[in-house]
């Protein structure tokens, strides 16, 4: 086979679709009830095509939740979410997801690729090449499950862009990492975000939050106390919640 | 004289030995083909009335094999529906009764083996929108050394059974006649070293099989695939 045919993951390319965009998203009226606990309610959004949105708020506040109902692993209660005009059930295999603790399958690291890629009906030739953008095909043949926590949320993302995503969501990512993994974490959703893939991402990480956001929802109680561009958000927030959080305060 | 047997390699007995093994390993693959994919499909779904499923599915663990034998029985005698088949008495009506035993221990064993794991899976099988059939494909093997136990469950309940093969197979020398069938036979007839002979080839392949899944398991564990 010539250098021509072997498909390949270039970290550089920009996405190209043929489909509508999804983008920008709506989120109206959003509500979330768990056994009559309410976890969202009355939750209006808007985000724009391009960027890094960066969610933030107290434990409890519903980042997670709203993530989950963003992608359409879970379905509101109430109100609705526009993707481009479509649901998020519908559009769900043109995300991608990686959670807080990176869910590895019981094979290798090159054959976690592969699951995605198959699934996805992708040439496997993509996976030498995306290892490689993760640091990680010196280990292709290695279990997954028996890399390091760093290793794995690499792992974990490159599984992720195996799927050629339009919107990328990350929840809390990077919790509980090193920091030379979180560097390395934030470089590739740094490059990804330069393709275009839309990233949407949970963190607790002030610092982090600073280094990726173009913009910051910041949810308090299950509704977004504010939503306005990062340069704005970290030196002057409007909401006394957000305030507080910065500042290290509890958030009530 | 039951170890003499054993040693001088007597060919009775390893005929014996060799039927057993044909039949059991032959109904604990169909049990597993059959076990597996109804274990998986259960496990990763909701539907009403689920929980008088997995009742039943346990329930059958404990089908007792002189019923299946029977039912069995019914169904291949001659005056029975598959009574023209001339199946009655012969390896793969025992093959049969074994496989209706064990599939239903393989398959509410492997439900719950997969539902363990497709908890740990399933949000992420979700966000990557697999199908059903990937799904269960993916979980199957993920699990597969788990399910290798199972297997072996499966396999220790059909080798050391005697209700249903005797009463399909009828016991017929250089026929029929397996170890656990030969055992109760020979016992009764006040030949014991053969019996102790069978009993002792038993134990050894119940020893053998289970150390060899207990090296693959420890084997995978220590790969991080368990």
């Amino acid at each position: 086979m010539s250098n021509a045919q072997i498909a390949t993951f270039s970290p550089t390319a920009q996405r190209v679709t043929t489909d509508p965009c999804l983008l920008p998203l709506r989120v109206r009226d959003l509500g979330l009830k768990c056994a009559e606990t309410s976890i969202l309610h009355g939750l209006d959004l808007d985000l724009a095509p391009r960027g890094c949105t960066v969610i933030m708020g107290p434990n409890g506040a519903g980042k997670s939740m709203l993530l989950k109902l963003l992608h359409g692993l879970i379905q509101p209660t109430a109100g609705r979410i526009e993707w481009g005009g479509k649901s998020p059930t519908e559009v769900t295999a043109r995300q991608a997801m990686v959670f807080q603790k990176p869910v590895l399958l019981r094979r290798s690291v090159g054959a976690n690729i592969d699951f995605v890629l198959k699934a996805r009906r992708k040439p496997l030739t993509q996976r030498d090449s995306l290892l490689e953008h993760v640091g990680l095909l010196h280990k292709a043949r290695d279990p997954a499950r028996r890399l390091s926590g760093g290793e794995a949320q690499r792992l974990a993302l490159a599984r992720a862009l195996a799927s050629e995503p339009e919107v990328l969501f990350l929840d809390e990512a990077t919790a509980s990492l090193d920091p030379a993994s979180v560097k390395a974490i934030e470089d590739i959703i740094l490059d990804a975000s330069a393709r275009g893939i839309r990233i949407i991402l949970v963190t607790h990480d002030i610092g982090q939050a600073k280094r990726l956001a173009d913009d910051v929802v910041f949810l308090q109680g299950g509704r977004v106390a504010e939503h306005s561009a990062a340069r704005d958000f970290f030196p002057n927030p409007q909401s006394p919640a957000a305030r507080d959080y910065l500042n290290g305060r509890l958030v009530f | 004289m039951a170890v003499q047997l054993v040693i001088s390699g007597d060919a009775d007995l390893f005929e014996i030995v060799g039927l057993s093994l044909r039949v059991s390993l032959s109904a604990t693959l169909l049990a597993c083909l059959i076990g597996f994919p109804v274990g998986a499909l259960v496990a990763i779904s909701r539907f009403p009335g689920r929980g008088a499923v997995l009742v039943l599915m346990n329930a059958l663990m404990g089908l007792p094999p002189v019923v299946v034998g029977l039912l069995v029985y019914l169904h291949l005698s001659r005056s029975g529906p598959l009574g023209f088949l001339g199946l009655l008495y012969t390896p793969t009506a025992m093959i049969i009764a074994q496989t209706i035993l064990i599939a239903p221990i393989v398959a509410a064993l492997s439900r719950q083996v997969i539902e363990d794991l497709h908890a740990e899976y399933a949000e992420q099988f979700r966000s990557l929108c697999l199908s059903r059939m990937q799904t269960v494909t993916a979980l199957l093997w993920d699990a597969r050394y788990s399910l290798l136990t199972v297997g072996l469950a499966g396999f220790g309940r059909a080798v050391a059974e005697v209700g249903a093969v005797i009463i399909v197979g009828g016991n017929i020398d250089h026929l029929t006649r397996v170890m656990t069938t030969a055992i109760a036979l020979e016992t009764s007839k006040g030949d014991l070293a053969l019996a102790l002979a069978l009993g002792l080839i038993l134990l050894v392949i119940a020893l053998g099989v289970n150390a060899a899944v207990q090296g693959l398991r420890m084997s995978a564990r220590r790969q991080a695939y368990v």
